[in-house]
């Protein structure tokens, strides 16, 4: 296996509206390589959303490439897309992540559960996921049950349970504490780097940005920097 | 398959941990279910009541009186009419009917009010009888019991009974012996005593001018055909030979029994209604329900679960939650009608209960349907856009 997961070339997605044409995404390029956490950055509106809503295959770029594991997502069919998100996705949303009527385990198992692969071993690794999160005692809890930041953290073993290539956060932190943000964003963060996915969380809180490995940051939708340097990047967490 | 176990999965789970909130739905169903399955027993008692009689005749045709639009109480036939029908070729046999009323009167001041109904021995429009024997000849006072009297006094073969009727400005009493008992045979609301011919002229309620009347006026004659298979030919055969009659089958006769028709319309307009409001009901409620699962239904779809997967899942649950509710209600429906005396008129009817039964589970699909379409078409991009 190479070790590139995502390749993103040339991706331009624009929207028609009554003001115009928007260019929401406009000729973004960028490689994501096995292991690698990398935060897509940039204020409110720059276009962060919908690229991540291109490498989930949700949507589809008006031009350009999307390459997960080598494979291109243009030339799938929508089944092809649907089986894809199951398989090499793992995903967390700003809100609501969670499947109301499962508890904290089944949400996880369901990941599994969906590929056909739930057995006891998925229950067992599905538990200490949880549990790594620091939700042991949560197990058996309604998504209701549990605050805010506990369903993020059951959105991550969810998002990770199934072995994907690629896993991809959108705002995980939005709803949460400052404390409880930079937990969560700590250990998602060695959990990328352990089990080697490739790990793109997108948010507008610069300070998260301490635990990855690079930084992409987008303004009106175009990469307008990339900081690949661990100094730089805890300079731009700290606000300097 | 494995897609179907998700779907099941989904669907009642959901149920499961929101029990509360459908067994609430099941239950608007259950009762529904029983307004639905007492309104089709409700139509199929009075229909039964009204036309039991006639239903059960062994004849395929029935001849009335020119222009009385197949009405039996306005038909008045003799017996020259009789016997042309009888030498029409392809008749087997013909036999009158007299229809009346009168009372049984029974111990204690008390009487049953019974239809009074004149047939000849050994024709057509005689009942089958289960236990005793049938008529011998038309002049004996002899008397043919319903079932229904039977079980609603305690009159027994050979027993002899007193009936009162009004001719002329008195009551007048007439004694009977029972020689035999008819299966159930209500006619006009009432069950039914046969008597013969001449004997029916004799104790029939009578206005002053009908005293001294002694030949039996017929209302309608019942013609057992040869060949059954023939009626519709043999219908206009009759019309055409015999003079100033009009002939029908018996699922017409039946429908011309005054208010039968409409009072079948009522309540069949009212099981509609019923259904229409269940389906509403269901409909409302899976609506409202898919609105508010909107982001959970695009979390799932974001996450690799199919429109396969979660249109199933949508299915299952209606049909589910419909198939528990009609259930409690079937069953609910089944411990009241223990309860019930058999005067109620509320038959509980196999195959009517049966349609009932389907038409009630067809409801939940089909208020459903509209929200399934819905989850179906539920973007995945709303798990991110939404809030
Ligand atoms: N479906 C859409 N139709 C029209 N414009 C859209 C649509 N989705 C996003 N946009 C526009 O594209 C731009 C980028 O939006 P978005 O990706 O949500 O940014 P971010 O997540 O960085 O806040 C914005 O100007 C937004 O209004
Ligand atoms: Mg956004």
């Amino acid at each position: 296996m190479s070790a590139v997961a995502l390749e993103v070339r040339n991706v331009v997605k624009t929207f028609e509206s009554d003001s115009g044409t928007i260019n929401a995404v406009d000729d973004v390029s960028f490689i994501v390589e096995h292991g690698e956490f990398v935060a897509l950055v940039g204020p409110s509106g720059s276009g962060k959303t919908t690229m991540l809503s291109i490498l989930a295959a949700l949507l589809t770029p008006t031009s350009g490439q999307v390459l997960i594991d080598g494979q291109d997502l243009a030339r799938m069919s929508e089944g092809q897309r649907v089986g894809l998100r199951r398989k090499k996705i793992g995903f967390t949303f700003q809100s609501n992540n969670l499947i109301p009527f499962l508890t904290a385990a089944e949400n996880v198992e369901f990941m599994l559960r969906l590929n056909g692969k739930l057995d006891k071993a998925g229950k067992l690794r599905s538990q200490e996921l949880l549990s790594r999160l620091g939700l042991s005692d949560r197990l058996n809890n309604l998504p209701n049950q549990m605050s805010g930041g506990q369903q993020q953290r059951v959105a991550i073993a969810r998002a990770l349970i199934h072995s994907p290539t690629v896993v991809l956060a959108d705002e995980p932190t939005a709803s949460l504490d400052t404390e409880r943000a930079y937990q969560v964003v700590k250990t998602f963060a060695a959990l990328i780097h352990e089990d080697q996915r490739a790990g793109i969380i997108v948010t507008h809180d610069l300070r998260m940005v301490q635990y990855v490995d690079r930084v992409l940051q987008m303004r009106d939708g175009k990469l307008v920097k990339v900081l690949n340097d661990k100094k730089e990047i805890l300079a731009l967490a700290k606000g300097e | 398959m494995k897609n179907i176990f998700l779907s099941i999965y989904l669907a009642l789970k959901e149920v499961w941990r929101n029990r509360g909130r459908f067994l609430l739905v099941s239950m608007v169903i259950a009762l529904i279910t029983l307004l639905v399955l007492f309104i089709a027993a409700l139509g199929e008692g009075l229909g039964t009541n009204n036309r039991e009689y006639i239903s059960k005749v062994d004849a395929q045709l029935v001849v009335f009186l020119d222009k009385t639009d197949y009405i039996i109480g306005s038909s008045r036939l003799d017996d020259v009419t009789l016997r042309a029908v009888r030498r029409v070729d392809g008749v087997e046999d013909a036999g009158p009917l007299s229809t009346s009323s009168t009372a049984i009167v029974l111990p204690g001041d008390k009487v049953l009010k019974v239809s009074l109904l004149g047939v000849q021995a050994g024709r057509p429009g005689i009942p089958a009888v289960i236990s005793g024997r049938s008529f011998l000849t038309d002049q004996a006072k002899e008397v043919i019991i319903d079932q229904r009297v039977a079980e609603q006094t305690s009159i027994k073969l050979g027993d002899v009974i007193l009936i009162r009727s009004t001719q002329g400005t008195k009551d007048q009493f007439f004694e009977l012996r029972v020689v035999g008992i008819s299966s159930r045979q209500a006619y006009l609301f009432q069950p039914s005593i046969f008597v013969p011919a001449f004997v029916w002229e004799r104790d029939r309620p009578k206005s002053a001018a009908e005293i001294s009347n002694l030949t039996p006026a017929i209302n309608v004659i019942f013609v057992k055909l040869k060949d059954p298979t023939q009626a519709k030919v043999m219908l206009q055969k009759i019309q055409q030979t015999v003079e100033n009659v009009q002939v029908a089958d018996i699922p017409t006769t039946i429908s011309n029994i005054p208010g039968y028709s409409a009072q079948q319309g009522t309540v069949q307009t009212q099981g509609f209604f019923t259904l229409l409001i269940g389906v509403l009901v269901i409909g409302g409620f899976f609506q409202i329900q898919i609105l508010q699962k909107v982001p959970q239904i695009g979390v799932l779809k974001a996450i690799g679960a199919s429109n396969f997967v979660v249109g199933l899942a949508s299915i299952i649950q209606i049909v589910f939650v419909t198939a528990v509710g009609v259930a409690i209600g079937g069953l609910l429906t089944y411990l009241f009608s223990l309860g019930f005396p058999p005067t109620v008129p509320l038959y509980f009817n196999g195959s009517s209960s049966a349609l009932a039964i389907i038409a009630l589970l067809a409801i939940g699909p089909a208020g459903g349907l509209v929200s399934v379409f819905y989850a179906v078409r539920i973007e995945p991009l709303k798990a991110l856009r939404l809030l």
